[in-house]
C-alpha cells in the first residue's frame, strides 16, 4: 500500500490500540517506551476525552505512554466508548516549551542525599557534577502517580542513568530527590523506595486540600536549584507556616 | 449529634465509603470498601444513601461506647456476633439487621466468620470531613477518614444527624458468604509478557493467600510465571483487580489501597463482580483463575447489581420477639438470644 495523506491518520484509533483492563477499565496505548511525542498525546487524549463527556466515563489516568480510561460497566460498555473515543482526532502532536517552569530548591548530599556519593563514584563523576548535571537539566513533568504527588520527570542526562536500588528503603523521607534510570522524582510523603536519594526539598508537591492537590501539572516544566542547608531550612520554615511562595521561571 | 468513643479499635477498622475517584490522575489512589456489597447493604439495612462512610473491620470488630443520642447500627459482609450491653445487662445480635443502641450502651463486635472483612454502617454516617470527594481512609497517604489512619482506642467519631423512627430492618437471607475458589478475570494488558506456558500455568493452577495480604494487595503462592519478555514495563496505569507479575513470577491481586501506576507486568484482572470475593479472602485461602471476556464480565456485573437491589428490596422490619422461629434461627447457624426488635425502651 502507497503511503498517502489521510484525513483520518491522527484518528485516536489510528495512533493507538486499545487493550483489555478488566471490565471497569481500558487502556489506550500510543506505543512503548518514554518518548515525549507519545507522552504529549497521552495528555492530549486525556484532554479530550475529558471535554468530551461521555456518559459511563468515571476518569482517565494519564502515564507515559498509554491513557487508562476508567468507567461505570452499569453505564456503559467497553465496546461503545472505544468505537466512540476511536474517533476522537487528536491533531498533530506537538512538543512545546513548557509553558510553566518551577524552580525547585534542593540540598543535595550528606542526610538530605544519602546515595550522592555512590551514585557518583557508579557514574565516575564527581558529587558536584552529578548535581551540577541534575540542576543543569529541564525536566518535564510526564505522569503523576505511584504515591499522591508523586511526579515522574524526565529526562535524566545519560550519564545519570542508574538501575534502582537492589534492597528498597523501608522509608524514604518525604521531600526526597531522588533519581532512578531515566527519571527523577520528589518523595511527597514518607513511603517505602528504591530509587536513589541524592537531595531534599522543603516544598510540599501535595496537599489533598488543595484544588488540585498537587503543585505540578502534566507538561510543567521542573528545574532544581542547588540550595545550602541554611536556606533549606529557612524554606522549610516558611512553608510550615504557610509563606512560601513556589518560585517559577518565566516560560516560552 | 450522637457519637461513637472507641474502647477497643480491633486489628484494623478503618472508615471506608465507595472510593475517592477523580484525583487518580494526581496520583491519589481509590481506596474504599473491600467489600462494597457489604457497605452497601450495611447502608440499606440503616436507611443510608449507598455510599455513606462505615466502619470497614477486619478479622475482628471494633467496641464503642454510643454518646449523647442514641444510634441505629447494622453489621454486613460477615457473620459475627454483636453485643450490646446495658448497665448490667447485655444481649448479642447477629449481622444483617439493624440494632438500635441507646446512649450509654456500650458495643462489641467480636470476631468475623465466613470473611476477613466486614461493614459497620451507623445511621447519618460516620462524618469525618470529605478530603477529595470521600471519606474513605489513604492509610498509605495519611488522609481521609479519622486523620488517615486505622481506629485506636479513645477515638471519638461524630455521627451525621439520621431520623430512629422507622422499624429495624433486616435480611431475610443473606448472601452466601461461600466461595467456590474461582475469581474470574480478563486477561490483559499485558499478557504477551508471558510465554504461553505462563499462561497455562496462570490458568491451570491453584494460587494460595499468602500472610502478605493487605487493603493495597494480596500477594499468592504457587507455580511461579514464566515471562516471554520480562516483569518491568514501561509504568501505566493499574485498575482495581489488576493481577501484577513482578520479577519472582509470583502473582499479586492488587486491592482498593493499590497505587495509581506501576511498573510491572499484568497479566490479567479480576472482574469487578467477583472483587468483594478477592477483598473477603484470609491468609491460607486457595483461588484459581478462569478467564472471561469483556461482555461476559460485564454482564456479571449487570447481575451482580440486580442481585444487590434484590436484596435491599427484601429488607424487612424485624420479627417482634413472639414470632421468631427460633429453631429455624439455630438452624440457619445464627447466634442465640436475637430476641428483640428495637431496645429504645
Amino acid at each position: 500500500m502507497v503511503a498517502t495523506f489521510s484525513p483520518d491518520g491522527n484518528r485516536l484509533d489510528r495512533l493507538a490500540r486499545f487493550l483489555c483492563v478488566g471490565d471497569t477499565a481500558f487502556a489506550i496505548e500510543f506505543g512503548t517506551g518514554i518518548d515525549p511525542v507519545l507522552n504529549a498525546r497521552v495528555h492530549r487524549a486525556a484532554a479530550l476525552i475529558r471535554e468530551a463527556a461521555m456518559a459511563g466515563v468515571v476518569e482517565t489516568v494519564p502515564s507515559f505512554r498509554s491513557l487508562l480510561v476508567h468507567y461505570d460497566p452499569l453505564a456503559t460498555s467497553a465496546a461503545a466508548l472505544r468505537e466512540a473515543m476511536g474517533e476522537i482526532d487528536l491533531g498533530e502532536a506537538v512538543v512545546s516549551a513548557p509553558e510553566r517552569v518551577w524552580v525547585i530548591p534542593a540540598l543535595y548530599g550528606g542526610e538530605a542525599g544519602p546515595d550522592l556519593e555512590e551514585v557518583a563514584s557508579a557514574t565516575g563523576l564527581s558529587p558536584e557534577e552529578v548535581v551540577s548535571r541534575h540542576a543543569g537539566t529541564l525536566f518535564r513533568v510526564y505522569v503523576q502517580g505511584f504515591l499522591p504527588g508523586f511526579a515522574y520527570l524526565g529526562v535524566l542526562p545519560p550519564e545519570l542513568e542508574l538501575p534502582r536500588l537492589a534492597t528498597p528503603r523501608v522509608r524514604v523521607p518525604p521531600g526526597s530527590v531522588a533519581i532512578a534510570q531515566r527519571m527523577s522524582g520528589i518523595y511527597p510523603v514518607e513511603s517505602p523506595g528504591g530509587w536513589r536519594l541524592i537531595g531534599n526539598t522543603p516544598l510540599r508537591l501535595f496537599d489533598a486540600g488543595w484544588t488540585p492537590p498537587t503543585l505540578f501539572a502534566p507538561g510543567d516544566g521542573v528545574r532544581f536549584r542547588p540550595v545550602d542547608a541554611g536556606e533549606h531550612a529557612a524554606i522549610r520554615a516558611a512553608v510550615a507556616r504557610g509563606d512560601y511562595a513556589p518560585e517559577q521561571e518565566a516560560g516560552r | 449529634m450522637s457519637a461513637l468513643l472507641v474502647t477497643q479499635p480491633g486489628p484494623q477498622t478503618t472508615v471506608q465509603d465507595l472510593g475517592r475517584t477523580g484525583a487518580q490522575a494526581y496520583g491519589v489512589p481509590v481506596c474504599g470498601a473491600l467489600d462494597p456489597v457489604a457497605l452497601r447493604l450495611a447502608n440499606a439495612l440503616v436507611g443510608n444513601d449507598p455510599g455513606a462512610a462505615a466502619l470497614e473491620c477486619r478479622l475482628i470488630g471494633p467496641a464503642f461506647t454510643v454518646e449523647e443520642a442514641p444510634v441505629r447500627i447494622a453489621l454486613a459482609g460477615a457473620e459475627a456476633a454483636i453485643d450490646v450491653t446495658r448497665g448490667d445487662e447485655t444481649r448479642s445480635y447477629p449481622a444483617w439487621r439493624a440494632i438500635d443502641v441507646p446512649a450509654g450502651a456500650g458495643v462489641r463486635i467480636g470476631p468475623l466468620r465466613g470473611s476477613g472483612t466486614a461493614v459497620l454502617a451507623v445511621t447519618g454516617g460516620v462524618e469525618v470531613p470529605a478530603v477529595l470527594n470521600s471519606r474513605a481512609t489513604d492509610l498509605k497517604g495519611g488522609f481521609g477518614g479519622l486523620d488517615g489512619r486505622a481506629l485506636k482506642a479513645g477515638d471519638r467519631l461524630p455521627i451525621g444527624a439520621g431520623t430512629l423512627g422507622s422499624p429495624c430492618l433486616e435480611l431475610p437471607h443473606p448472601p452466601a458468604l461461600g466461595f467456590d475458589g474461582a475469581l474470574r478475570v480478563v486477561l490483559g494488558p499485558q499478557d504477551d509478557a508471558f510465554t504461553e506456558a505462563g499462561l497455562a500455568t496462570f490458568l491451570g493452577s491453584a494460587y494460595r493467600v499468602s500472610r502478605e495480604a493487605d487493603r493495597m494487595g494480596i500477594r499468592l503462592e504457587g507455580a511461579p510465571l514464566a515471562f516471554r519478555t520480562s516483569a518491568d514495563i514501561t509504568s501505566d496505569g493499574i485498575t482495581t483487580g489488576a493481577i501484577q507479575v513482578p520479577g519472582s513470577g509470583l502473582p499479586i491481586v492488587l486491592l482498593a489501597d493499590h497505587q495509581t501506576v506501576g511498573g510491572y507486568a499484568k497479566i490479567a484482572t479480576v472482574i469487578s463482580a467477583d472483587l468483594p470475593h478477592a477483598g473477603r479472602l484470609l491468609p491460607g485461602a486457595e483461588i484459581r483463575f478462569q478467564a472471561v471476556g469483556i461482555a461476559e464480565a460485564e454482564a456479571a456485573r449487570r447481575a451482580l447489581e440486580r442481585e444487590i437491589l434484590g436484596l435491599i428490596a427484601s429488607m424487612t422490619p424485624v420479627r417482634a420477639a413472639a414470632e421468631i422461629d427460633l429453631a429455624a434461627l439455630y438452624s440457619a447457624n445464627l447466634i442465640s438470644g436475637a430476641v428483640s426488635a428495637c431496645d429504645l425502651d
